[in-house]
């Protein structure tokens, strides 16, 4: 087995990919490679974004990226597609569907609360994601829909989003508040009738209207909405969903990376890769010449990052002689600087490792320049897919 | 610009940026900087992330409580200057202001039926409204000279400012309306709150950094600090010249061919950044390791001072 061979059969085999991690870590970059490696094997791939994402528009050659898929140029036996997610509209089409006739989608719309949740806020966006996941794949245009996952501060999030209207609608306030619609304001009990004034007291009582207001337009339509929660849920659960987790090589979002696959696992998934981006390179591959022979191996020390940790720290160049050329020393101090950092990241990415059992890691070094176009997508993709 | 001065400009300071740029570090180097020069700090969390109470020298897993805790006392110039750190979650931020309001009896309730789901459900934004309203309340009672927010990640961070605007729309008349037109107020008076942006030297961070610049004086009308950019390549005096890379080893040649590139693309954003954003910039340099300790927050605290002294 080649050691591509995992993300290879990743992005062949797999319907469904959901790239997740923690902010700034390049999740969105990593899926738009995914796909268009699935695209290269004869696939017909689209990625759905999450955040606004102009600059992967640009690099794929497209205006704008929209809620619904774009076909990008590209030659490649396959097809790449790409999109981004509009919470509301995604929301919209959802109603639509749902709802007994147009009367009802109109006095939805209409609501002021409906409006507010259908933004892109906490929950809904999740929500929305696992919606258009659902929806994609049950497109006969595609045959694997590649996804980053939100940036949300509960790495659960995606998962729970869809099961979180459902635990709405199932909530006592929800029947409370719906109980004067089925029996009248008069009957409902005293114990509700307080309950209520005191949140109108709070938060005013225009919102308890709107809210009720909300759930009078809605009604009829909750066992639609919970039966489509359920099966996105069961989707997202399903064993040709495969989770990709990335992070960048720092304390902090290998951390958040480590307790995402924690919850993966605590769900009953898999990890199926884990891709680590913008590592420092360490120049250890670069083949020495004579005439370093004995100074660079005093500089760089490789393989003991508490040597040059010291010495790069305090500014100070170990092999101080000066030897040669005046820029001797700069060029040992930067060489030691890099090379502890690498050192250092590739560490920090150890607790990472330890938590994902036998998933394949994928290392994708900090590139000299920025992604601007498919052939900067297709370099990371050398990393990923190396020939 | 005097350094006391700068960090005493406004008693509420929010870190805002895309994820991933170094907002909890900022926030921490921020806090530093400021008892160095003798205030007295809070800084707040607002997500229960973890890491910020390790940059400020606790152990490297602790998070914050509720209430606010000492970290480090006796800095600056009289010995007045200490960092004190808190979280605030939307959760107790309702269940004190119920309590502060006459609602103590049914907020227990409340709490326990899981309303706070259900209301922020029905009026979004109310749950960034009750954390921004507890930090009013902080900013008013003078518990700090200087108080520093580690913002939401992300594009959450508009959104969570543009709470108090978006609930007045929904909300006419109660306790909400008023918290929320109080929380507009502070927003809005320099002298009272700044938002402090943080960018990496990078193309999307700094498209970003300006979109958002704009998008917080227009929408929000909420006074902006110098951005300060984090983890800026210190520049070595490197060969250029082709024929003197070619005679090096091939490490050394790659290193410094890795270096110079990555300083002439930071070179090029931070131009392009001071020519479409009239805002001054605060440059923190890139410490060479994979997560920062809380003696690099002190160096980096030293840097931020005396970039805010060459501040015209």
């Amino acid at each position: 087995m080649s050691v591509s061979s995992s993300l290879h059969s990743l992005a062949g085999d797999s319907r469904i990919l959901v790239c997740c991690g923690s902010g700034g870590v390049g999740k969105t970059t990593t899926a738009a490679v995914l796909a268009m490696q699935a695209a290269e094997l004869g696939r017909r791939a689209v990625v759905v974004t999450i955040d606004p994402a102009r600059r992967l528009a640009d690099a794929m050659g497209l205006a704008e990226l929209t809620n619904e898929p774009t076909r990008v140029t590209m030659d490649a036996p396959g097809e790449l597609w790409a999109m981004m997610l509009d919470t509301s509209a995604t929301f919209d089409a959802l109603v639509r569907r749902h709802a007994a006739d147009p009367e009802q989608v109109e006095r939805i719309f209409a609501n002021r609360f409906y409006r507010n949740i259908s933004g892109a806020l906490s929950g809904t966006q999740e929500y929305m994601a696992a919606e258009k996941l659902y929806e994609l794949h049950h497109d006969d245009r595609f045959d694997v829909v590649v996804i980053d996952t939100p940036p949300t501060r509960n790495a659960l999030d995606f998962l729970d989003a869809p099961g979180r209207l459902t635990r709405f609608l199932d909530h006592r306030l929800y029947r409370v508040l719906m109980a004067p619609t089925k029996i009248g304001l008069k009957v409902m009990n005293v114990a509700a009738q307080a309950f209520l004034k005191t949140i109108s007291k709070v938060v005013g009582g225009e919102v308890i209207a709107d809210v009720i207001g909300f759930f009078q337009a809605f009604d009829g339509m909750e066992a639609g909405f919970r039966d489509r929660a359920v099966a996105v849920m069961a989707l997202l659960r399903d064993d040709s969903t495969r989770y990709v987790i990335v992070a960048s090589p720092r304390h902090d979002t290998v951390t958040e990376a480590a307790f995402f696959a924690d919850k993966l696992s605590d769900n009953g998934i898999e990890v199926a890769a884990v891709v680590i981006n913008r590592l420092h390179p360490d120049f250890q591959d670069a083949t020495l010449s004579e005439w370093s022979d004995s100074r660079s191996a005093e500089v760089a020390a490789g393989d003991e990052p508490a040597a040059p940790a010291v010495a790069a720290r305090q500014g100070a160049p170990s092999a101080a002689e000066p030897i040669g050329s005046d820029h001797y020393a700069e060029l040992a101090a930067n060489l030691a600087e890099l090379r502890l950092v690498a050192a250092l990241e590739s560490a920090a990415v150890e607790p990472l490792l330890d938590r994902i059992g036998d998933a394949k890691v994928f290392r994708v070094p900090l590139l000299a320049g920025d992604v601007h176009d498919l052939t900067g997508l297709a370099e990371i993709g050398t990393h990923l897919f190396p020939r | 610009m005097d350094s006391l001065q700068f960090f005493s400009a406004s008693r509420l300071v929010i870190v805002a940026g895309k994820g991933g740029v170094g907002k909890t570090t900022v926030t921490a180097v921020l806090a530093r900087a400021a008892a160095d020069a003798g205030l007295r700090v809070l800084v707040v969390d607002v997500e229960g992330k973890a890491g910020l109470p390790g940059l400020l020298g606790e152990p490297a897993h602790a998070t914050f409580g509720y209430e606010d805790r000492v970290l480090v006392a006796g800095l600056g110039p009289d010995g007045t200057g200490q960092v004190g750190g808190r979280s605030i979650s939307a959760d107790q931020a309702l269940a004190d202001y119920l309590n502060d309001h006459g609602f103590g009896r049914v907020s227990k309730r409340l709490a326990s039926i899981g309303v706070l789901d259900v209301v922020s459900t029905a009026a979004p934004g109310i749950e960034d409204i009750l954390v921004l309203g507890k930090i009013k309340q902080l900013e008013r009672s003078g518990v700090a000279d200087l108080i520093i927010v580690d913002g939401p990640a992300a594009g959450h961070a508009i959104t969570f400012l543009q709470a108090a605007a978006g609930l007045l729309d929904a909300v006419k008349v109660g306790p909400i309306e008023t918290q929320a037109r109080d929380v507009l107020e502070m927003l809005g008076d320099p002298d009272r709150c700044q938002v402090m942006l943080v960018a990496l030297p990078e193309e999307t961070p700094v498209n970003e950094l300006i979109e958002t610049s704009y998008s917080l004086e227009d929408r929000i009308g909420v006074a902006l600090t110098p951005v300060v950019i984090n983890g800026i390549y210190p520049e070595r005096n490197l060969p250029t010249d082709d024929e003197v890379l070619a005679s090096l080893p091939a490490d050394l040649r790659a290193a410094a061919e890795f270096r110079q590139a990555r300083c002439t693309l930071q070179r090029d954003q931070l131009t392009r950044l001071a020519n479409d954003l009239p805002l001054p910039q605060l440059r923190l340099p890139f410490i060479f390791t994979a997560g920062l300790s809380a003696e690099d927050v002190v160096r980096l605290a030293a840097d931020l001072t005396k970039a805010i002294e060459r501040l015209p």
